[in-house]
């Protein structure tokens, strides 16, 4: 006979396991404590320096004077590279998405290599983003372009806004791709097989049923992936950004000032760190509510639609 | 009664000419086919980010960098007999800048020029070809170094290419980061999934994950401007920028992402296992961690791997935070990671030169890294996934 074992003791309170929960909730609230402390310092040095002027002027070269300089220049540069991106990163990433979902038989090896590779994507480093950047688009497709184009002097062989923003539409991919998937995965199963019962071909319900009714969680992906691609940085370094432009980009083969990158010439390159701080919390400011406000939305909206998922089911 | 009327069925010329697949719908048929080879694009692109980054990075193995004086040494009298291309690449400059310089300016950079050439042949580590593995890999006796040693010092007067030090940088900030981060974001994993109310749960996961919308150059600028003071008045250290600061920083960029894959292990381990434990009588803690933790520990692990691919890839917050590569394991001295000496150091290689070849085929050794670890974390969670559903 064995002697009966007891796997948890629990007589009386037990100290040991409100401890160590207490200590689990501590690291949550460290956590917490870390997040509030870098918006809160964000927002405390850098609100008060944000002004209209601030937000609305094309700055000179001279973008170490709080009292002249603003970001429009930069807004507007950020905000171009992530548009021409999200032309790019939304048609490629849904159609794969419904590759996945629709067509793919779900354990094939072809599905499998696909899964694997978007997952790699997903962790390549920016860095190594902006060296492929180099090495392939401005070095091969943008060296290809100028010696078939034949014009004199480089054109398309050097940095610029749709290098960076074609880059940048590579590394988001995977963002867009898993997205897209969770939501056309939350549509019940029965909106198709009614579409096909009344005789629609597969590709009439994938285009009136299944990609209206995903369009939702397609959004958001693509709000995802603008978030986290208007704050980069490393992937645009060599192919497009500029440390200074005098002008607006007008042309696919123009530099551009970019909101991250300009953060991180003012947190560096400053003659001065004490005088740029106001300039630099202001535009870290303008940075994190173009991204963060972005990244709250598309999360909430991603906890909404798993709800719904698992009412639906 | 008269036998029914015989009916000659007469297939209609219909039923066998009903045309199936591309015959049928030409347009559908084209466009699924699109569909087909659109989704290859994923697999394309990684192909294609380890073939061109191969293809920038591999010629410097067949390549000799030495600085001793060029062959043929352009005297500043036979300018005007070579050709504006000839004088660029001699010069290491663009043919439109050379096209831009006025006679003075360039006879002035020639004369630089040759005078540079005929000091460097004195020293006998002008010879060296520094690009062969030997002084990328191995401790060298330098002139003006007491003892052999690994130096990355592409810039001056000979080019030195030891990658050791920047390897060690890359270590060092990871590690520290991994060391701060593991622990928090998996206390949280376990206390979000596990442990917390429902209602709780409901903000604090997402309140967690918007943690990782802060772009990592805002995380940079906290670290360079508020984190550093911090920490250099807690523990008192002499260097106020090192490797400990830009660790701690890469932690907290690092923190979201270990935190969401663990959370996903132990939420993904059946409700029945914890409900069985409790049943028991076990604690809510005790059910957590030797119950669902150690189901869900393959999926844990994965979250670490995946968070070291993240952190030692980690970009902008090294690049602001460190600057010296120096070689140490101590991480209160500086460091220069690998990541941010090509984010540092790519605008002012000539493309296709030597510095830019070897930045490049750093960025193939992080490829290499990060790669592994991806596929490692996804196959440990693609099985953990088969195992509980399996047993579930």
């Amino acid at each position: 006979m064995s002697k009966p074992t007891n796997a948890f003791r629990s007589a009386g309170f037990d100290w040991s396991s409100a401890l160590f929960t207490a200590v689990a909730g501590a690291a949550t609230s460290l956590i917490l404590v870390i997040l509030i402390a870098i918006l809160g310092n964000v927002a405390l040095n850098g609100l008060p320096n944000l002004t209209w002027h601030f937000i609305s002027t094309i700055p000179s070269d001279n973008f170490f004077d709080i009292k002249t300089t603003g970001v429009l220049a930069m807004i507007i540069g950020t905000t171009i590279r992530v548009l021409v991106m999200t032309l790019f990163v939304i048609p490629i990433g849904v159609i794969t998405a419904v590759y996945l979902t629709e067509y793919a038989r779900t354990g094939s090896l072809y599905t499998r290599i696909i899964r694997a590779a978007v997952n790699n994507l997903a962790g390549v480093p920016s860095i190594v983003f902006g060296l492929f950047g180099v090495g392939f688009f401005i070095n091969f497709v943008g060296g290809s372009l100028d010696s078939l184009t034949g014009q004199q002097g480089v054109h398309w062989k050097q940095p610029s806004v749709l290098w960076a923003s074609l880059t940048l539409a590579i590394m988001t991919m995977p963002v867009v791709i898993v997205a897209t998937e969770e939501s056309l995965k939350a549509i019940i199963p029965g909106l198709r097989e009614a579409s096909l019962a009344l005789g629609a071909t597969k590709l009439e319900t994938i285009w009136k049923i299944v990609l209206p009714n995903a369009l939702p969680g397609i959004l958001t992906g693509g709000i995802l992936a603008i978030s986290r691609a208007a704050g980069e940085v490393a992937p645009i370094l060599f192919t497009g950004a500029a440390y200074y432009m005098a002008e607006l980009p007008t042309a696919p083969t123009d530099q551009f000032m970019d909101l991250g990158y300009h953060i991180y010439v003012l947190a560096t390159q400053s003659p001065d760190i004490e005088k740029t701080r106001p300039i630099l919390y202001a535009t870290v400011v303008v940075l994190l509510l173009l991204t963060f406000s972005l990244n709250a939305v598309a999360i909430f909206a991603r906890a909404r639609i798993r709800r719904a998922m698992r009412h639906s089911h | 009664m008269s036998a029914p009327p015989h009916y000659t069925t007469k297939r209609t010329a219909g039923w066998m000419g009903i045309k199936r697949g591309h015959k049928a719908r030409p347009f559908e048929w084209i466009v699924e086919k699109g569909i087909l080879l659109i989704s290859f694009s994923a697999i394309v692109m990684v192909m294609l980010i380890f073939v061109f980054i191969a293809r920038e990075s591999l010629p410097i193995f067949f390549q000799r960098e030495d600085s001793s004086h060029p062959t043929s040494v352009i005297q500043v009298a036979d300018a005007a007999k070579h050709s504006k291309e000839e004088l660029a690449a001699y010069l290491d400059m663009k043919p439109s800048e050379v096209a831009d310089l006025d006679a003075e300016t360039l006879k002035l950079m020639l004369e630089v020029k040759l005078e540079a050439a005929s000091q460097a042949s004195t020293d006998k580590d002008a010879q060296v070809n520094t690009t062969h593995w030997r002084y990328l890999l191995l401790p060298y006796q330098w002139t003006g170094y007491d003892k052999p040693s690994y130096i990355w010092q592409p810039i001056g007067e000979i080019h030195k290419y030891n990658i050791i030090p920047l390897v060690i940088g890359s270590l060092k900030t990871t590690l520290v980061g991994l060391t701060f981060a593991v622990p928090l974001a998996l206390l949280a994993a376990l206390f979000v999934s596990q442990l917390a109310p429902p209602q709780l749960r409901e903000w604090l996961k997402p309140a967690i994950e918007l943690l990782s919308g802060i772009p990592s150059v805002v995380v940079g600028t906290f670290a360079l401007l508020v984190l550093a003071t911090f920490l250099q008045s807690v523990f008192g250290y002499q260097t106020r920028l090192n490797a400990f600061v830009a660790g701690i920083a890469l932690g907290i960029s690092v923190i979201p992402l270990v935190f969401s894959i663990a959370e996903d292990a132990l939420t993904s381990v059946p409700r029945s296992y914890s409900d069985a434990a409790l049943a028991l009588g076990a604690s809510k803690w005790q059910a957590a961690w030797q119950i669902v933790l150690p189901a869900a520990l393959p999926g844990v692990f994965a979250a670490v791997v995946l968070g070291f691919g993240r952190a030692i890839g980690e970009t902008m917050i090294v690049l602001m935070v460190t600057s010296a590569s120096v070689m140490s394991w101590s991480i209160f001295d500086g460091a220069r990671s690998i990541t941010a000496t090509i984010a540092a150091e790519m605008a002012e290689a000539v493309s296709g030169g030597h510095h830019y070849r070897i930045l490049f085929m750093l960025g193939a050794v992080l490829f290499v890294v990060t790669f592994t670890t991806n596929m490692i974390g996804d196959i440990i969670i693609h099985r953990l996934k088969g195992k509980l559903e399996g047993k579930a």
